[in-house]
C-alpha cells in the first residue's frame, strides 16, 4: 500500500476541519476526491503534503509504510510527493528553470544521485514540456507570474512531469481549462501512469474523469469521507448533486 | 595651508577651517563660483547641522557620526599605490574608467581628457580653469536654493570632484565608470563635487562607484549634478560598498529638460550609514524617471533613501521602486516625495517601497507620499514590510526544495527584481553575483571590484541567520 490514513483529524487556528478521514491508495491506482466547497478537499490535499499551519491532532498517514507525521514538506516531496495546486502561486523572480533545476536536483542528491549538468536538465526539461505540449516559452518566465488559468495548471503537470512522484495529488487541476488544456492535462496523467505509482485527483466536474478514469470515487462531506464508490458514483453525482448524500447523512 | 586633524565635525571647526582657508579652497575658482561659494557658507552657518527633531532627519541620527574624530584635508593626499586601489574591474566590461581618492581626481598627468566625439572627463577642478563658461553655466543651476545643509557645506568647502561633459547629439558608447575610493589610515572626513552634463539628444551610461578601501571611518559628503538636455537619455548606477565605518551622505540633483529620460540605479550593499538624497526636477514635458533602489543591510547599518520628485512640468513620467532586506539591527528609511504642481497636468508618477525584515530587531520607516496640486493625473504609492511569502515558501518546498534554498530563492527574486532592471548585461551578471553572495554571507568587500577593488582582508559578514526569518 502506498498511502493510507486512519482518522485523520485536522484543524487550522483552532478550528477543526477534518474530523475522521479514512483512505488507502495501492500503487497503480487514480483515486478520484469530490464534495462541495468548503468540506476539507484542499486541506487534505495540505495536510499530507505537510503544511504546517495545518495541525493534525490525531490519526495517522502512513506512505510507503512510514509515519509522515516526523517529515518536513521537503522530505515528503524528495519522498515522491506531489501536490498540484488548486491555486498555484506566483513567484516573481523564479524563473521555472531555475526553480526546476533546483528541485529536481535537491531531489536527486536526497536519493544520493549526482546533479544534472545543465545539457542533460536542458533535454530532460525539453522532452516534459512535449509531453503536456507546452510551446510557448514559458518556461523562461518567472513561476506562475502573469499565467492564465490554464497556464498555470498546465505549468503544475510540467512540473509533475519533472520530478515524477510516486504520489500526485492533484487539486481541481482541470478547474478553468478549456477543453483542449482539459485534454492535455489529462494526457499527461495518462501518460505518466506506471504499474508504481498512484494519482490522487480531486476535482468538481465528471467530465475531467471520462479521460482519467479513476479505480475510486469518494465523497468529502464536512471533514469525513462519507462516501466510495467506483467512477460511475461520479455520474451519479454529476446527475443528481450532494443533496441526497447530505439527507443520507442526517438519516 | 591648514590640515585640521581627528576633530569632530562642528558648525566652529567648519566655519573657523573656510574663514581660515578661504583662499586655498577658491583657488580654481571663476568670479561667479567663487560667490556661490560665499554665498552658499552663509546659508550653511544659518541652517547648521541637523538633529532629529527635523522631519528630513527624524529617522536618521548623525550624531555619532559627527562626533567622530577626522582628519579633513584641502590637498590630495600623497598616493602610495593608486594602482592598487583601481585594480578595478568588472570581466568583459568595457568602460572608461575615470578615478576618484578620496574625493580627489587621481591622474595627474592628465587631469581632463578631451575625447575626439567632443566628450569632456576628468577633474572638476580643471575643467572650472579650462573650460569656466561651461562650468558657470551648470554649476550649483540643479542645487538651486535647496536649504539643504549638506548641499550649503558643499558648495562651501568642494574643491575638485568629476567632471563630464557630452555634447548635443553625441552617444557616448562606452560606460563610463567613476570610483570614488576612500583610503586613509586615519579617520578621514571629505566633500567632493562632481558636475556631469548630458547635451540635447546626447546620452551617457554612468557607473558610478562609492567604495572604501579599508575600515577606517570615514564621513563623506558628495553632491552631483546631472543635466539632461532635451531628448536626452542617461542610465545611471550608484553603487555603494563601503565598510561599516563610513557614514555616506550622497545628494544627487538631476535636472531633466523636455522628453529627457532617465533610468537610475541605487545599489547599496555595505555601508555603516548612508543617506542618499536623490533629486529630480522635470523642467521640460514629457520627460521620464525611473528610479530603482536595492539596499541590502544588517548588523547595525543604516540606510536612508530620500527621493524627492518635482513634477514642475506637465506630461512627465516618474517611477520609483526601492526594496530593501534588513537583517540584525539594520535599519531602513525611505521617504519618497513626489510634488505633483498645479500645472502639471498629465502626470504619471508611481512609487513603492517593499521591505523583508529578518529579524525582530531590524526596522524600516517608510513613508512614500504623494503632494498633489492638479486633477488630470495618476499617482500611485505603496509601502509594505514583512516576512517572507509563506504560501511561496510552501510551493517552493513541496517540489523537494529545502527551506534554506527556498528562502534563498524568494530573497534573491524579491532582489533581482532591480537587479534585472541593469541594462549592462555584464555589469546584472556582476551584481546578481555580488546580491547572492551577500545574501549567502559570503562577500568579501574586495574581492573583486564594481563595487569593488583589492584588499580581500577586509570582510563583509552579511551573514543571514536561517533560523531567524
Ligand atoms: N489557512 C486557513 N485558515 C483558516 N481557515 C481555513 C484555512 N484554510 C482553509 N480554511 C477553511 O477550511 C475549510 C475547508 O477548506 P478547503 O480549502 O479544504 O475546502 P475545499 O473542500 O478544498 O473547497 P473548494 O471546493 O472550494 O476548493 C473552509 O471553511 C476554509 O475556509
Ligand atoms: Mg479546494
Amino acid at each position: 500500500m502506498l498511502l493510507s490514513i486512519k482518522n485523520l483529524h485536522a484543524s487550522v487556528q483552532g478550528k477543526e476541519i477534518l474530523n475522521g478521514v479514512n483512505l488507502e491508495v495501492n500503487r497503480g491506482e487514480v483515486h478520484a476526491i469530490m464534495g462541495p466547497n468548503g468540506t476539507g478537499k484542499s486541506t487534505l490535499a495540505s495536510v499530507i503534503a505537510g503544511r504546517e499551519v495545518f495541525e493534525m491532532t490525531s490519526g495517522e498517514i502512513l506512505y510507503k509504510g512510514k509515519n509522515l507525521q516526523k517529515l518536513s514538506v521537503e522530505e515528503r516531496a524528495r519522498e515522491g510527493i506531489f501536490l498540484g495546486f488548486q491555486y498555484p502561486v506566483e513567484i516573481p523572480g523564479v524563473s521555472i528553470t531555475n526553480f526546476m533545476r533546483t528541485a529536481v536536483n535537491e531531489i536527486r542528491k536526497y536519493k544520493g544521485l549526482d546533479a544534472l549538468s545543465a545539457s542533460e536538465f536542458i533535454k530532460m526539461m525539453e522532452e516534459k514540456k512535449k509531453l503536456v505540449e507546452i510551446t510557448s516559452n514559458l518556461t523562461n518566465r518567472s513561476v506562475n507570474e502573469g499565467f492564465s488559468g490554464g497556464e498555470k495548471k498546465k505549468n503544475e503537470i510540467f512540473q509533475m512531469a519533472m520530478l515524477e512522484p510516486m504520489l500526485a495529488i492533484l487539486d481541481e487541476t482541470d478547474s478553468g481549462l478549456d477543453i483542449d488544456a482539459l485534454r492535455i492535462v489529462a494526457n499527461g496523467v495518462n501518460k505518466l501512469r506506471r504499474p508504481d505509482n498512484a494519482f490522487v485527483v480531486i476535482t468538481h466536474y465528471q467530465r475531467l474523469l471520462d479521460y482519467i478514469i479513476p479505480d475510486y470515487v469518494h465523497v468529502l462531506f464536512e471533514g469525513k469521507i462519507v462516501k466510495s464508490g467506483g467512477k460511475e458514483l461520479a455520474l451519479e453525482l454529476e446527475e443528481r448533486g450532494y443533496d441526497w448524500i447530505k439527507k443520507e447523512q442526517v438519516e | 595651508m591648514e590640515t585640521t586633524v581627528q576633530q569632530s565635525i562642528t558648525l566652529e571647526r567648519m566655519v573657523h577651517l573656510f574663514e581660515s582657508n578661504r583662499q586655498v579652497l577658491a583657488s580654481n575658482d571663476t568670479a561667479l563660483l567663487s560667490e556661490i561659494r560665499d554665498k552658499a557658507f552663509i546659508l550653511f552657518g544659518k541652517l547648521g547641522f541637523p538633529d532629529t527633531k527635523m522631519e528630513a532627519w527624524r529617522h536618521t541620527d548623525l550624531k555619532d557620526s559627527l562626533e567622530r574624530g577626522y582628519d579633513y584635508y584641502l590637498h590630495p593626499l600623497p598616493e602610495e599605490d593608486v594602482q592598487k586601489v583601481f585594480r578595478c574591474n568588472i570581466p568583459h566590461l568595457d568602460t572608461a574608467i575615470i578615478g576618484q581618492l578620496n574625493g580627489w581626481y587621481v591622474s595627474k598627468e592628465v587631469p581632463l581628457m578631451e575625447l575626439g566625439n567632443g566628450i569632456i572627463m576628468g577633474s572638476l577642478a580643471e575643467a572650472k580653469k579650462k573650460y569656466p563658461a561651461l562650468v558657470d553655466k551648470y554649476y550649483s543651476r540643479a542645487t538651486g536654493d535647496t536649504a539643504e545643509v549638506f548641499t550649503a557645506m558643499n558648495t562651501a568647502f568642494a574643491q575638485d570632484g568629476i567632471f563630464i561633459y557630452v555634447p548635443a547629439g553625441v552617444k557616448s558608447t562606452k560606460p563610463v565608470q567613476l570610483i570614488n575610493v576612500i583610503h586613509h589610515y586615519e579617520n578621514l572626513f571629505l566633500q567632493s563635487r562632481n558636475l556631469i552634463v548630458i547635451g540635447d539628444n546626447a546620452s551617457l551610461s554612468l557607473v558610478h562607484c562609492d567604495d572604501s578601501y579599508n575600515q577606517q571611518a570615514s564621513f563623506s559628503n558628495i553632491v552631483t549634478e546631472i543635466f539632461l538636455g532635451e531628448n536626452a537619455f542617461l542610465d545611471h548606477y550608484k553603487l555603494q560598498n563601503l565598510n561599516n565605518n563610513s557614514t555616506l551622505i550622497s545628494t544627487v540633483y538631476f535636472q531633466l529638460e523636455a522628453a529627457a529620460n532617465l533610468e537610475s540605479h541605487y545599489l547599496s550593499l555595505n555601508g555603516g550609514l548612508l543617506r542618499n538624497n536623490i533629486r529630480v526636477l522635470f523642467n521640460g514635458t514629457h520627460g521620464n524617471a525611473d528610479i530603482y533602489g536595492l539596499y541590502l543591510m544588517d548588523r547595525r547599518q543604516h540606510i536612508d533613501n530620500h527621493v524627492f520628485v518635482d513634477h514642475a512640468s506637465p506630461d512627465c513620467t516618474s517611477n520609483e521602486i526601492f526594496k530593501g532586506i534588513l537583517d540584525e539591527n539594520a535599519h531602513g528609511v525611505f521617504n519618497g516625495h513626489v510634488l505633483v504642481r498645479r500645472n502639471s497636468t498629465g502626470t504619471d508618477a508611481r512609487q513603492t517601497n517593499k521591505n523583508i525584515l529578518l529579524t525582530d530587531t531590524a526596522r524600516v520607516n517608510s513613508k512614500p507620499f504623494l503632494e498633489i496640486y492638479n486633477d488630470d493625473v495618476k499617482c500611485s504609492h505603496g509601502s509594505t514590510t514583512g516576512q517572507l511569502d509563506s504560501e511561496a515558501l510552501f510551493y517552493l518546498r513541496q517540489r523537494g526544495i529545502g527551506e534554506e534554498s527556498a528562502r534563498m530563492l524568494l530573497m534573491f527574486a524579491f532582489a533581482n527584481e532591480i537587479v534585472g532592471k541593469i541594462a549592462i548585461p555584464q555589469l546584472r551578471q556582476r551584481i546578481e553575483d555580488m546580491v547572492k553572495k551577500r545574501l549567502q554571507g559570503e562577500l568579501q568587500i574586495c574581492e573583486q571590484c564594481v563595487l569593488h577593488c583589492s584588499t580581500p582582508e577586509q570582510p563583509v559578514e552579511f551573514k543571514i541567520d536561517m533560523s531567524k526569518i
